[in-house]
């Protein structure tokens, strides 16, 4: 659990960040949003101190963070940035290890946890471990700095705009990744974007911040149901609310009993996924497949309608 | 299908048949002081040896001329090369009238010409090769080994130049170890005064303007002058300081010397380590500090060899510099090959001068090249941070 208490960031008479107070749960994604300028990366920075605070605590299950040696606790956060910040002159192996290096693991155990990352993060350790930075795709370069920040198994993980320089494709497939990584690890994360779509796509809790302030601290759904202040409306986009509700929830959660025609939808597919699907292929219904392919029943035209309508 | 000659091949031809026909080759000389009588190629020496050296250069620039393969040219060369070497020596031999021990033969502008002509051949074909870093250091310890071999065989104790080292051979080494010492001492102090303060001013822009600026205005100060700006404060220590003058600290000599090659060496140094330490990528910094290392360990596991290959740049330049201006030390007594080179304008002795001026020339050229290839195997290592 991290808990920010009126924490508030100063440089002269300019406020960055004004008094934000909010609370992560563990094991949960929390994604901060808003424009450039707003506060945002200075609120990330503060958590691992790399900027210190000028008011407020900051504590991370229970122990304030100004107790402990800056770079002692930035070793156990994860902290991973845009354009990955890799050692041009070590090799991948050896970024991936710089964290556990620092803490003097010994060499098996950093060569077994090197080695076991490469493999979570579909990079074979033989085939990449000797490589070097600039000789891996903008996607698994990514990747590698991704698995730097995990190396220490931190608890936390900080992460600012990981994927702002990569292309849509690969940046989709990073996202996917990195839930399919926070279920395996359970690792509390917590993420800066502009990017709204990202926001809704990873966020168990968005925080939208402006001008230094925390306007609403939310889930997603909450953000587009009831938006504190016009600006949240206006950054959510008001014509994408309804797509932004589908986008959320998954068909699983709407699927009625009964036999459909067509190619079925995954049950773990977003709403707006399946809404896609039945606008494309022309049908009122279309089947849900359960992972093991199994038809769970189908979803219907109807049943979205309803749920992308404002609650009455 | 029409002949296309190669374009350097042509300047290279030319050289080398300019030196042939139209220079003099060697210079014969009643005595060590008297202006001399030029010699051509043919005349200087037996018939057989001239013929060949002659039909070798004829050879050789029309291989040069003709798009050859670079293995090709490098061997061609450096048996031209050999075989100018061993040519003068035996000029020298040649020309030397029997139990004359005043004569002096000395190599012309003729035989400079060819040198240059195939020494350009060799340099170029060995770009062509593109050879690693490890591999031009080899190509560097094959013609000193040519060299010393040549000077060791006998076979130019006849030539003026080793005449002059006959009757200074104590001196001469004497000589070269206080020039060797002048410039890497210096080099040595810069790099240890140097760096620390390259990274100070890195990591207080309000220093940086403060230190470069001053030491910018060190480097437009002429050598000779520095030399004199120092006998003063030297002179000052030395007397007042006790312990000083005990050291070797005096206004004039070694000191004075050392001193101002010192404070040539700074800029280089200091410049480039703070140019090689502001070139380390921001998101790499960002991330070193983010993942926990301490200051001191980002300096030195990220930054510095980050930043190495262009600190070494400067370190090459100081070096290079240093042997070079060295020479000018001699001038205020504090030794190194410029003894020779003063002498020999004083006594307008031609071959005293190159006895002083060819190994500097020789070392600057071995430590350029030496560096070089440490440089590229260091930005091998960081593997370019441009590319990343």
């Amino acid at each position: 659990m991290i808990e920010i208490n009126t924490v508030t960031k100063r440089y002269g008479a300019n406020t960055v960040v004004d008094a934000v107070t909010m609370t992560i749960a563990p094991q949960t994604i929390t994604v901060i949003v808003g424009t450039s300028g707003s506060g945002k990366t200075t609120l990330l920075r503060m958590i691992n101190r790399l900027v210190e605070p000028s008011e407020g605590t900051i504590r991370i299950d229970g122990e304030d963070i100004l107790a402990i040696p800056g770079y002692q606790l930035r070793r156990r956060i994860g902290y991973a940035i845009q354009g990955h910040g890799l050692f041009p002159h070590r090799t991948v192996a050896q970024n991936i290890a710089t964290v556990p290096e620092l803490l003097g693991w010994d060499r098996a155990r950093i060569d077994a946890k090197v080695a076991e990352l490469l493999t979570l993060f579909q990079l074979d350790p033989a085939a990449f471990g000797n490589r070097f930075p600039h000789e891996l795709s903008g996607g698994q370069q990514q990747r590698v700095g991704v698995a730097r920040a995990l190396a220490a198994e931190p608890n936390v993980l900080l992460m600012d705009e990981p994927f702002g320089a990569l292309d849509p494709i690969i940046r989709a497939k990073a996202q996917d990744d990195l839930l399919a990584i926070q279920k395996h690890f359970g690792t509390t994360i917590i993420l800066v974007t502009h990017d709204m779509d990202e926001a809704f796509h990873l966020a168990d809790k968005v925080a939208v911040m402006d001008k230094g302030r925390l306007l609403q601290y939310d889930a997603p759904a909450e953000l587009v149901l009831r938006p504190a202040t016009p600006f949240v409306e206006t950054l959510i986009g008001a014509a994408d609310r309804p797509l932004r509700l589908l986008s959320i929830a998954k068909a699983a959660e709407v699927v009625e009993p009964g036999a459909a025609e067509g190619e079925p939808l995954s049950a773990t597919d977003s709403l707006r996924d399946a809404l896609s699907a039945l606008m494309w292929s022309g049908r009122e219904t279309l089947p849900v497949a359960g992972e093991d392919g199994t038809i769970l029943g189908h979803v219907s035209l109807q049943a979205l309608l309803q749920r992308a309508a404002r609650p009455q | 299908m029409r002949f296309r000659p190669d374009k350097l091949g042509v300047v290279i031809a030319a050289l080398a048949l300019c030196g042939v026909l139209l220079a003099p080759f060697s210079l014969f000389r009643a005595n060590r002081i008297v202006p001399g009588e030029a010699k051509s190629l043919l005349d200087s020496l037996p018939a057989w040896a001239g013929l060949l050296l002659l039909a070798a250069v004829i050879a050789a620039s029309l291989v040069a001329l003709a798009r050859s393969p670079a293995v090709v040219r490098l061997a061609v060369a450096a048996v031209c090369l050999v075989a100018l070497l061993l040519g003068i020596g035996l000029a020298a031999l040649h020309l030397t009238p029997p139990e004359n021990s005043y004569a002096r033969v000395s190599p012309a502008s003729g035989f400079w010409l060819l040198c240059f002509a195939f020494a350009l051949l060799a340099a170029d074909a060995i770009t062509r090769l593109k050879p690693k870093p490890l591999a031009r250091i080899l190509f560097l310890a094959a013609a000193l080994l040519v060299i010393a071999f040549v000077l060791l065989s006998g076979s130019w104790d006849e030539l003026s130049l080793l005449k002059e080292y006959a009757n200074r051979a104590e001196t001469f080494w004497l000589e070269a170890g206080r020039h060797v010492m002048l410039a890497l001492g210096s080099l040595l102090a810069a790099v240890v005064a140097g760096l620390p303060l390259g990274i100070l001013c890195h990591r207080t822009p309000a220093l940086r303007g403060a230190v470069l600026n001053s030491l910018n205005i060190v480097q437009t100060i002429p050598s000779i002058a520095l030399f004199g700006i120092l006998i003063a404060p030297l002179g000052w220590i030395a007397l007042n300081v006790p312990g000083a003058a005990a050291i070797g600290i005096r206004g004039i000599g070694m000191a004075p010397a050392f001193v101002a090659l010192f404070l040539y060496s700074l800029l280089p140094v200091v410049a480039n380590t703070v140019v090689g330490l502001g070139g380390v990528p921001r998101d790499v910094n960002e991330a070193a500090r983010g993942l926990g290392m301490t200051d001191s360990q980002r300096l030195w596991r990220v930054e510095f060899p980050l930043a190495l290959p262009v600190i070494l740049t400067g370190v090459r330049i100081v070096l290079v510099q240093n042997i070079g201006l060295a020479t000018i030390a001699a001038l205020i007594g504090g030794g190194g090959f410029g003894v020779f080179v003063f002498q020999g304008i004083g006594q307008t002795a031609m071959d005293l001068v190159l006895l002083g001026a060819a190994p500097t020339v020789l070392l600057a050229f071995v430590a350029a090249i030496v560096l070089d290839a440490l440089i590229d195997m260091n930005a091998k290592a960081s593997n370019r941070k441009t590319t990343a």
